[in-house]
């Protein structure tokens, strides 16, 4: 498994300098270094002067990616693209282009965006599996009919809405809990408590009906008539055979997107203003700031990557039939 | 189960409320809320120049000069200066040269900070990796001098610092410019530049409370300057401390962690999501103005009239990218003063018959106040003047025919359905490029541009369309159609509106060209690209806006001054406007004290502004700010900016309102659990009778 690792570790490169690569063109066929100067220096008296000083000064004063003035590897090397890239792979993020660490700033976002994504993951994991269960416990019955119409509907419902309907509901009408803000320690406890619940909830459609579908045609196989037959109670059958089985579908889905939690939720972190690296993307988006979103790319990247590696791995624990090769 | 209801009851009967953002600690404190939207960038005063910024540099840094709180028009007076500074004019070599000698106030001292401890000059980068914040080193003080000042305009040629104004000021302050190419060749990578070790000749101290600066010819506007944060004191003592080796990786910078004399510092800087502002226990105090304009003691804003200022000792400062939450926790006495976005324009305010704007039942009942006030700001419809069908420049007959087709459109384009449809109201037509409340702006009926309104029965009202169809043909475009070639006359509008929920506004242009039979044709593009179209001079039309720098006819006028085309020079006329006459008018008018003369001056350019109409019409923006009932001595200001001293809360009041307002409703949520524990029951059934149920049916 070991060699398996690494082997995948290494095809990581490519593609890394791949992503690396389309980050560049699709950010630089948008914004010039021209573009992103004005952006940063604000949109009164600007001088074409002070334009050039501030492009000079980061660097985007070199070729985009082939420096023809230059002599031997300088064509290559002496270009935006390398000596904005290369540091990346070291993890050197180096500094936004309003001068503040890069690193520095991921650290201190990663645990907001970790305190908010990582119990939507668990407590939706958890209700999403058991809802799943239950519907295909009672298949074929009013239940299961009813909690599928319920699926739909849910998955059907733009997770804006739940937000706002949620904000307005739980905070607005029923004052139950702050509308948006963030603190640090056991205080985040108030304000993750409906960001939670309602990624939890706007979670539920698809993934309770996907899991469905997969322990229903677990359910239909040999071993579980077996069970049955052999006098198991249904709930056994359930928890200790369908599930256990129908696990290597949900962990194709599931493990893929634990190191992603890192990154945070876009949406949710903008609208109950959790100082995460969701709103940090789009922040730097929003002011074309090229060092924080090839950082973010670049990161997104790597624990995508990793979410790979882990699932493959993770396919070894739960079924011993699958070897690493 | 049964726990949770219990805990909720008992929770509920605590009387406290469960929606508070704040630690409970802060309650009853003397702390203002408020919010900010986007973070700051820069907070050195070299730096800074947004209103994003100036919320907290306003209030941290002080310039020599500020205007004054109340009155209107805007008035400057003293800040740390002893008197505002009055230019005495020289002559040397044949050029006049204008000499500002300014005193400061002695005994102003900084608030407290590291960088004035001789040993925090020198700590070891390992030291530095320990610290949270800057302020967990020793602090110390010291008296503000001339020399700070001084030092201050030095950075503004600081080669590794952007100043917005460098490019301005060096045309003006004596050896700046000269000073910067000099600096360049002293900087080096990694240390720090010392500017006291380099003179600049236009800048000097002549005492340890005075200072000169010295501008080539007349710039009558740099008094405005003179209280805007770019000339704050800035001692060299934390510009060194703040470049020891180190501190960058910590984001521990100048630009991050203001160092001034003002009422308030910074005391934390998460501009991801709070900024606390924290009284300057060394601030020396101010006196309250005594005296305003009329109407501001009936609505008690002389109350404290002569009383120490700052009132509040905190100000926390929230980060609110979204409206909705924004409004929401406004409404639940979280923030004690709010803008009114479009959205929630219609629960805050109701606008009457004759046009007045009056707060909803909704409001009054929750003592909010209303404070309304037109920004020093405009927004216009701009024909390219070096375009070949509604520019100028062609000159002849064409330019002739042009300049009709502008006319008519200014006609035809109803600013005030604009105001009324897509800003509530909230807005007032401009009639020439200066704003109400600035210096040669004429009310009532001299107010109107005759060419697109009349005045009738005591108002302005737009001139109707048969004036515009009737310029239009003069312009050779009857019924929108070329007289010479029969081909419709197509104009095209550049703009960045391109989103779904832009249709409106485009349908609506769109509606204002019909009107002349004109076809139009909008060119929707990213805000770069329209950038760099008004920078090459390839639009046509576009609307964009100015927010004035200081309140003062030349900060208007200088947007039509010919050699600041955007096009030739990069200025800031985005029309490329270009009038001989106008422009020498301009020249004489920017070194003109107020006075009879010059709004004779203003009075021709305006004129000529109308005549040619290189503006197609456009508006002043109307702000709304609401305040709540707790909140004292709230006027909005929208040139200066250092409000937060003057503000006054009144805690007890503003936590008897949040329990009365947020008082937790619970039984929804129990009601909830307990449909959610009935609706289980079936299931819980349905699986114990399956569970009993034998293989085959009993016999």
């Amino acid at each position: 498994m070991f060699a398996y690792v690494v082997r995948r570790v290494l095809y990581a490169v490519p593609i890394l300098i791949g992503v690396n690569l389309i980050t560049f063109a699709l950010f630089f066929v948008v914004n010039t270094p021209d573009d992103m100067a004005r952006m940063q220096l604000g949109a009164r008296r600007v001088t074409p002067e002070a334009v050039e000083k501030w492009k000079a000064e980061r660097g985007y004063d070199l070729p985009l990616v082939w420096n023809a003035a230059a002599q031997g590897t300088g064509k290559a090397t002496r270009t935006i693209f390398f000596q904005k890239s290369v540091r990346l792979f070291v993890f050197d993020f180096g500094y936004s282009e309003d001068k503040r660490d890069i690193a520095a700033e991921i650290k201190a976002r990663m645990w907001p965006s970790l305190a908010l994504a990582l119990p939507v993951f668990l407590v939706g994991l958890a209700v999403c599996i058991s809802f799943a269960l239950l519907m295909a416990f009672f298949r074929a019955t009013y239940l299961d009919f009813w909690g599928v119409v319920l699926c739909v509907a849910m998955m059907s419902i733009s997770t804006l809405f739940y937000i706002i309907g949620g904000q307005y509901v739980a905070s607005k009408v029923w004052h139950l809990v702050p509308i948006s803000g963030y603190a640090g320690g056991l205080d985040a406890a108030k304000f993750l408590a409906l960001p939670v619940l309602i990624g939890v909830i706007s979670g539920i459609g698809a993934s309770s009906r996907w899991y469905r579908t997969l322990f229903l045609e677990e359910m239909g196989k040999d071993y579980v008539r077996t069970a049955r037959a052999k006098g198991l109670a249904e709930s056994v059958v359930l928890f200790r055979h369908v599930l256990k089985n129908a696990l290597i579908p949900i962990l194709t889905g599931v493990v893929v997107v634990i190191p992603l939690l890192f990154l945070g939720s876009l949406l949710s972190e903008s609208f109950f203003g959790i100082p995460g690296l969701g709103s940090y993307t789009i922040d730097a988006i929003q002011a074309q700031d090229f060092a924080v979103v090839r950082s973010m790319v670049f990161i997104g990247s790597v624990l995508y990557i990793a979410g790979l590696i882990l699932t493959d791995i993770s396919y070894t624990l739960v079924d011993p039939r699958i070897r690493l090769e | 189960m049964r726990v949770l209801p219990l805990l909720l009851v008992l929770l509920a009967g605590c009387g406290e409320v469960w929606n508070n953002p704040y630690p409970a600690a802060d309650r009853g404190g003397n702390i203002l809320y408020s919010v900010f939207a986007d973070r700051p960038k820069h907070l050195d005063p070299a730096q800074s120049y947004t209103s994003d910024e100036a919320i907290f540099t306003r209030q941290v840094y002080e310039p020599p000069l500020q205007y004054h709180y109340l009155k209107r028009p805007y008035e400057l007076i003293p800040l740390t200066a002893a008197e505002v500074p009055r230019p005495r004019l020289v002559e040397k070599g044949g050029s006049t040269y204008s000499i500002y000698e300014i005193r400061i106030k002695p005994g102003i001292r900084y608030q407290p900070h590291p960088a004035f401890v001789s040993e925090n000059q020198n700590l070891r980068e390992k030291a530095i990796e320990r610290l949270n914040s800057p302020y967990d080193l020793p602090l110390g003080t010291r008296e503000l001098t001339a020399d700070d000042y001084v030092y201050q305009i030095k950075r503004l040629a600081h080669p590794q610092l952007h100043t917005p104004i460098f490019g301005l000021m060096s045309e003006y302050i004596v050896g700046l410019k000269e000073y910067a190419e000099r600096l360049k060749d002293a900087v080096r990578p990694g240390q720090w530049l010392d500017l006291r070790e380099h003179a600049l000749e236009g800048v000097t101290r002549v005492d340890a409370h005075t200072y000169r600066v010295m501008l080539k010819g007349r710039y009558p506007q740099f008094a405005y300057w003179l209280a805007m944060p770019f000339f704050a004191p800035m001692p060299w003592e934390a510009e060194k401390f703040f470049h020891q080796p180190g501190m960058a990786e910590k984001n521990f910078t100048l630009d991050w962690w203001p160092v001034g004399t003002g009422p308030f510092m910074l005391s934390q800087n998460d501009p991801n999501a709070r900024m606390v502002l924290e009284r300057n226990p060394n601030f020396r105090g101010e006196a309250y103005p005594s005296a305003g304009e009329a109407g501001d003691a009936a609505r008690g804003l002389l109350a404290d009239a002569g009383k120490t200022m700052p009132f509040v000792d905190k100000a926390v400062y929230t980060r609110e990218k979204e409206a909705i939450p924004l409004w929401n926790k406004f409404l639940q006495g979280y923030y004690d003063l709010s803008g009114i976005s479009s959205d929630n324009f219609d629960q805050a305010v109701r606008i009457s018959l004759e046009g007045d704007a009056a707060l909803t039942p909704e409001m009054e009942t929750r003592g909010i106040r209303l404070d309304t006030t037109i920004a020093p700001t405009i927004y216009y419809l701009g024909a390219n003047w070096l375009d070949p069908v509604v520019g100028g420049s062609m000159g002849g007959a064409a330019a002739e025919r042009a300049r009709k087709l502008r006319q008519a459109l200014a006609i035809a384009v109803d600013w005030e359905e604009y105001l009324s449809i897509f800003a509530n109201g909230r807005g007032v037509p401009s009639y020439s490029p200066l704003a109400p409340g600035i210096f040669g702006f004429r009310e009532g009926a001299e107010a109107i541009n005759p060419v697109t309104h009349e005045w009738k029965d005591g108002k302005a009202r737009r001139r109707p369309l048969e004036a515009a169809r009737k310029l239009l043909a003069e312009a050779g475009y009857p019924e929108g159609r070329d007289a010479g070639t029969g081909q419709p006359l197509v104009l095209y509008l550049d703009t960045t509106s391109r989103g779904p929920g832009d249709k409106a506004v485009i349908d609506w242009w769109r509606k204002q060209f019909a009107k002349l039979s004109v076809q139009f044709e909008p060119r929707q593009t990213d805000w770069n690209r329209f950038q760099e179209k008004l920078r090459k001079g390839s639009t046509q039309l576009f609307i964009v806006g100015w927010s004035a720098d200081y309140p003062d006819p030349e900060n208007f006028m200088f947007l039509l001054h010919g050699p600041q085309s955007r096009a030739k020079n990069q200025g800031e006329n985005a029309s490329n406007y270009l009038n001989p006459e106008f422009d020498a008018l301009f020249e004489r008018m920017r070194n003109m004290p107020n006075s009879r003369e010059r709004q004779q001056v203003i009075d021709r350019m305006i004129e000529i502004f109308r005549h040619d109409a290189p503006w197609i019409g456009g508006f002043h923006p109307k702000n709304f700010a609401l305040f709540h009932s707790w909140l004292g001595n709230a006027k909005v200001n929208e040139i200066s900016g250092n409000g937060l001293k003057y503000l006054r809360v009144a805690p007890a009041g503003r936590d008897a309102a949040r329990r009365e307002w947020n008082q937790p409703v619970i039984w929804p949520t129990l009601l909830l659990l307990l449909v959610l524990v009935l609706s289980a029951v079936p299931a819980f059934l349905g699986y114990r009778r399956r569970e009993r149920m034998s293989a085959r049916p009993a016999p």
